[in-house]
């Protein structure tokens, strides 16, 4: 696939760079998924995917343009990067300021990442006698009334080259399950998930990550909870402690920090639609985001975990880094590209820009944006509360176009008191301004609690991008949080 | 010269530019040919084939310069195979002989590795299908200076009025065919303009949107125009208190919210008690206003006229005056259930059975004039996001409100405010509509479009502000 790729990426960079390119960049991507689901105890999506393509990136009269097709002759190709070459000349009607990009070096590199065992080459039978031996263990609890598991598996071989001299090869291999158990009763629908909700847990990792996440040992526990919600304490409303679950704090994280600090937010790039952010640039390195035990990075390299945010370059060609976002609680750094990054006066990208696929353009995402473990251990934390909630595992989650106000409910919580976990209780909630949540943030627990969580649906850009991000959290406590909210009639 | 007349001005200048076009799509002619090479290639029972061509471009704008600006071509072919109660389906958007032949062994081979499935049907034979006209070549061949040139013209207006614009310009083309081996044949096409603005202040913003089958109904201008009146009249946010208050919510805001109430509908989610509609089917559950149906064939609707099998979407009576009546049904749940299939089945193998996906919500003839004019305290919404389900079965929904939020007091708009969140049961929204304006095909971003009325609702559930 190889020689295939860097001779279609010969083509374009030839073409775009005869009709007046200045700089050209080329992703050739060849896509491969397979998704697999059961729902009571019945195979339901069954089903693989491939997809190879182009995408050609040009600077032109100072301006950017974009094409991508799956066309891959060589007329197909040149079309491809001329049309690029067109578009933005186009772009060149009204473009404001000259375009600079952070220099950067020209690398030639194989990257791929590890795994033990491959999920395409394990038989499907077996991968569905898994899902259908989990829903059928939760199916076994009275009162589950609908039980659901899936299994998504993803490779991405992808070659990049530049027109400063790069020429990137790597391939990803991306695995991921979950199972949920819902329970209709008593006018209500609770449900409860394992080992997050929304998916599952997914990482850069083989099929050992299935095995490892050993779904039918938690089934029946999953199917338990669900049911017993429905006699659960409601979640007061008022002000309370808080103790975030790492899988929830993931999330919080990717929502009230990841986002935030995306530079193309900051400068308004995604006004229209994903929006701008609470984080101007005057408060790079002043603004005390939270309090002194907070630290987090965007960390895109292999030796922070493998994250759906872990690669060897980005999209554009940028070697994976690993950015200070938080520095004892102080607000020290930006998710930025080669062409945000100058504009705030830093001397390199971030490296965070990648694409979804070959036809789409590259943009700044989330890598791995993960909170540093603690020093705690969750027992100690426990022992040490005197009053408050766990919550656990995300049932939803909302937050306004800058990123300051948020309210999250979660599928579960129970009782922290006189340190001791005591009741379950049903329909958690809480809510807060993002500065002020993590400005309230009093012990976080240590490594041996830290999970990098995957998120697989974070949507970003027009048109829409569905893009892979990680999150490293272990619990932590919070003071003083409004909660309940969410469910007051 | 004013900024409106300055666009005016510049539109009239525009002409049809020779930049370069999107690129030609293949003939439902030539789909016919690829499905015909696969069903020779298949040795299964039953197979088949879904091919989608695309021809795809957007102008993307922000600080009153275009930022981003892409095109894409795309085929992607689709191969289900039926063996001995088995189905499964694999995807390729390669159309070479190597190819599709493995595009058929993927199916076939996913298809063997599963239990049998005993509920599974044949494939249906032909149907006959509702005519609809919903592809313009005059989008079809727009170009990306055509784009360019419109959104100088925003750009200008939003220069000429201290404000900051961001937004999206999109035409595209799209081409599909689903056939199987009974001889079904399913030919669909249709084309999709699309403007969206954001005009922002120091303090404020304003935000518009519409989508149009032919670029020539698309009027960027004057949506500009009104997300710049917006901007204006929402500087200087007060703070209200969170709390219940009287909404006039644009139909941007309803199709956002209304739109979360669509999967409720699928027979299946019922079934699965999964649907806020379970146990409330036949029961008073939203306001006497309230008539709600499915019906692809409306003229303000997109979309094609059959299903993910081929089979014919029918019109379906969803509520009618706040009753839900009716559900709708794919082949496999009309069988398992007793009931007719209505045409919403999605394409097979899959959990989730179905779903109407070309809502209209009836509406009424009161203007927004009228609505504003009534109110004695009140919020007009333009624009909700982020919105979440907090309760399924209550269908309590979570969001924000954003760009263009105002204060109505004693029958007229006195300013803008603050950002809010709600947590509102949709059901309980539906049952407090007050008036409705005309139905108007909206366009949001939460929700697929739909046809739906801007409304005024009683005690619409503010929980909290935040700081713009």
């Amino acid at each position: 696939m190889t020689d295939l790729m860097l001779e279609l990426a010969g083509w374009a960079m030839g073409t775009a760079r005869v009709r007046g390119a200045t700089y050209a960049d080329v992703r050739v991507m060849d896509i491969r998924q397979r998704d697999l689901s059961t729902k009571n105890g019945q195979v339901g999506t069954l089903a693989e995917s491939e997809s190879l393509g182009i995408g050609v990136r040009v600077i032109a009269d100072g301006a950017w343009g974009f094409a991508a097709t799956d066309k891959l002759t060589r007329e197909g190709v040149q079309a491809c990067a001329a049309r690029a070459v067109s578009i933005a000349k186009a772009s060149a009607l009204t473009k404001r300021g000259k375009l600079v990009l952070a220099p950067e070096q020209a690398y030639a590199d194989t990257w791929q990442n590890p795994y033990v065992k491959d999920p395409f080459r394990i038989p499907l039978e077996r991968q569905l006698e898994l899902l259908l031996a989990a829903d059928k263990e939760m199916s076994r609890v009275a009162g589950v009334t609908l039980t659901e598991t899936s299994m998504q598996f993803r490779r991405i071989e992808q070659f990049f080259a530049s027109s400063i001299g790069s020429a990137i090869h790597q391939v990803k291999t991306q695995s991921g399950c979950g199972i949920v158990a819902t329970s209709f009763g008593e006018h209500e629908i609770q449900k409860r998930s394992y080992p997050n909700s929304f998916g599952g847990q997914h990482m850069l990792a083989g099929y050992e990550l299935v095995e490892a996440l050993d779904l039918v040992g938690n089934a029946r526990r999953v199917g338990e909870e669900a049911v017993a919600l429905h006699k659960a304490v409601p979640c007061p409303e008022g002000t309370q402690t808080l103790i975030l679950a790492g899988d929830q704090l993931g999330l919080q994280i990717h929502e009230s920090v990841g986002h935030p600090i995306e530079l193309d937010r900051v400068l308004g790039q995604e006004a229209n639609m994903a929006g701008t952010s609470f984080l101007t640039i005057e408060k790079l390195g002043t603004l005390r985001y939270a309090t002194e035990i907070v630290n987090v990075v965007a960390d895109a390299r292999l030796e922070h975990g493998p994250g759906l945010g872990t690669f060897g370059y980005d999209d554009e060609g940028v070697p994976a880094q690993c950015i200070p976002i938080i520095q004892n609680g102080r607000f020290t750094g930006y998710l930025s590209n080669r062409e945000t990054a100058p504009v705030i006066g830093l001397e390199r990208s971030g490296g965070t820009m990648r694409t979804e696929s070959w036809s789409r353009l590259p943009i700044i995402r989330m890598t791995n944006v993960s909170l540093l473990p603690g020093t705690w251990k969750f027992d100690d934390l426990i022992a040490d509360t005197d009053d408050a909630i766990l919550m656990e595992t995300n049932r939803s989650w909302s937050i306004d176009d800058k990123r300051y106000q948020f309210q999250f409910s979660t599928e579960i919580g129970w009782e922290i008191r006189g340190g001791k976990r005591g009741r379950m209780i049903k329909n958690p909630s809480y809510s807060g301004i993002t500065t002020e949540f993590w400005n309230s943030c009093d012990a976080i627990c240590g490594r041996d609690h830290w999970t990098l969580w995957g998120t697989p649906n974070c949507g970003k850009g027009q048109p829409m991008q569905v893009m892979g991000t990680g999150h490293g959290a272990a619990p932590a406590r919070f003071r003083n949080i409004k909660i309940g909210s969410a469910f007051v009639k | 010269m004013s900024a409106a007349g300055t666009v005016r001005e510049m539109s009239r200048k525009r002409k049809r530019s020779a930049g370069v076009a999107a690129e030609r799509l293949p003939s439902h002619g030539e789909l016919r040919r690829i499905a015909e090479r696969i069903f020779k290639l298949s040795e299964t029972e039953e197979t088949e084939v879904q091919i989608d061509v695309t021809s795809d471009a957007l102008t993307r704008f922000a600080n009153n310069a275009i930022h981003q600006n892409m095109a894409e071509q795309s085929v992607a072919v689709s191969v289900r195979t039926v063996f001995d109660g088995r189905t499964a389906r694999a995807t390729t958007n390669k159309i070479d002989e190597e190819s599709l032949r493995r595009v058929v062994e993927a199916s076939g081979r996913l298809a063997r590795s599963q239990p049998r499935n005993p509920d599974l049907l044949p494939m249906p034979g032909p149907q006959k299908y509702a005519k609809v006209r919903r592809f313009f070549e005059a989008t079809a061949s727009a170009t990306p200076l055509d784009r360019a040139r419109m959104v100088k013209c925003v750009a200008a207006l939003a220069q000429e009025n201290d404000l900051n614009a961001a937004g999206i310009y999109t035409t595209g083309a799209f081409r599909s065919l689903l056939a199987n081996s009974r001889g079904l044949v399913a030919e669909y096409e249709y084309t999709r303009a699309e403007f969206s603005v954001t005009m922002m202040g120091e303090d404020s913003s304003g935000w518009a949107k519409a989508n149009e089958p032919n670029v020539r109904n698309l009027d960027p201008e004057e949506l500009a125009a009104r997300a710049a009146a917006k901007a204006a009249g929402t500087c200087h946010p007060r703070e209200v208190e969170p709390g219940r208050y009287t909404v006039i919510l644009e139909p941007a805001a309803v199709l956002d919210l209304v739109g979360f109430l669509f999967y409720d509908f699928s027979a299946t989610a019922v079934a699965d008690k999964r649907s806020c509609l379970n146990e409330r089917m036949g029961k008073k559950v939203m306001g006497e206003n309230v008539t709600l149906w499915d019906d692809v064939c409306h003229p303000l609707q997109l979309g094609a006229p059959f299903d993910g099998e081929g089979m014919p979407r029918q019109k379906v009576l969803l509520v009618e005056r706040g009753v839900p009546r009716n559900l709708v049904f794919s082949r496999g749940t009309a069988r398992k259930l007793k009931k007719k299939p209505t045409g919403h089945g999605l394409s097979l193998p899959n959990e989730y059975g179905e779903a109407p996906m070309n809502l209209v919500l009836e509406g009424g003839t009161s203007s927004l004039e009228e609505m504003i004019a009534s109110t004695e305290r009140g919020i007009l919404v333009t624009r909700l996001w982020y919105i979440r389900e907090v309760d399924p079965y209550e269908k309590v929904m979570t969001g924000m409100t954003r760009d263009g939020t105002f204060l109505v007091e004693k029958g007229r708009v006195t300013g803008g405010i603050k950002n809010m969140r709600f947590n509102q049961s949709v059901l309980e929204l539906l049952s407090n509509v007050e008036l409705l304006g005309p139905a108007v095909r909206g366009a949001g971003e939460e929700a697929t479009e739909m046809v739906v009325p801007a409304m005024k609702v009683r005690n619409f559930n503010f929980t909290e502000v935040t700081k713009f």
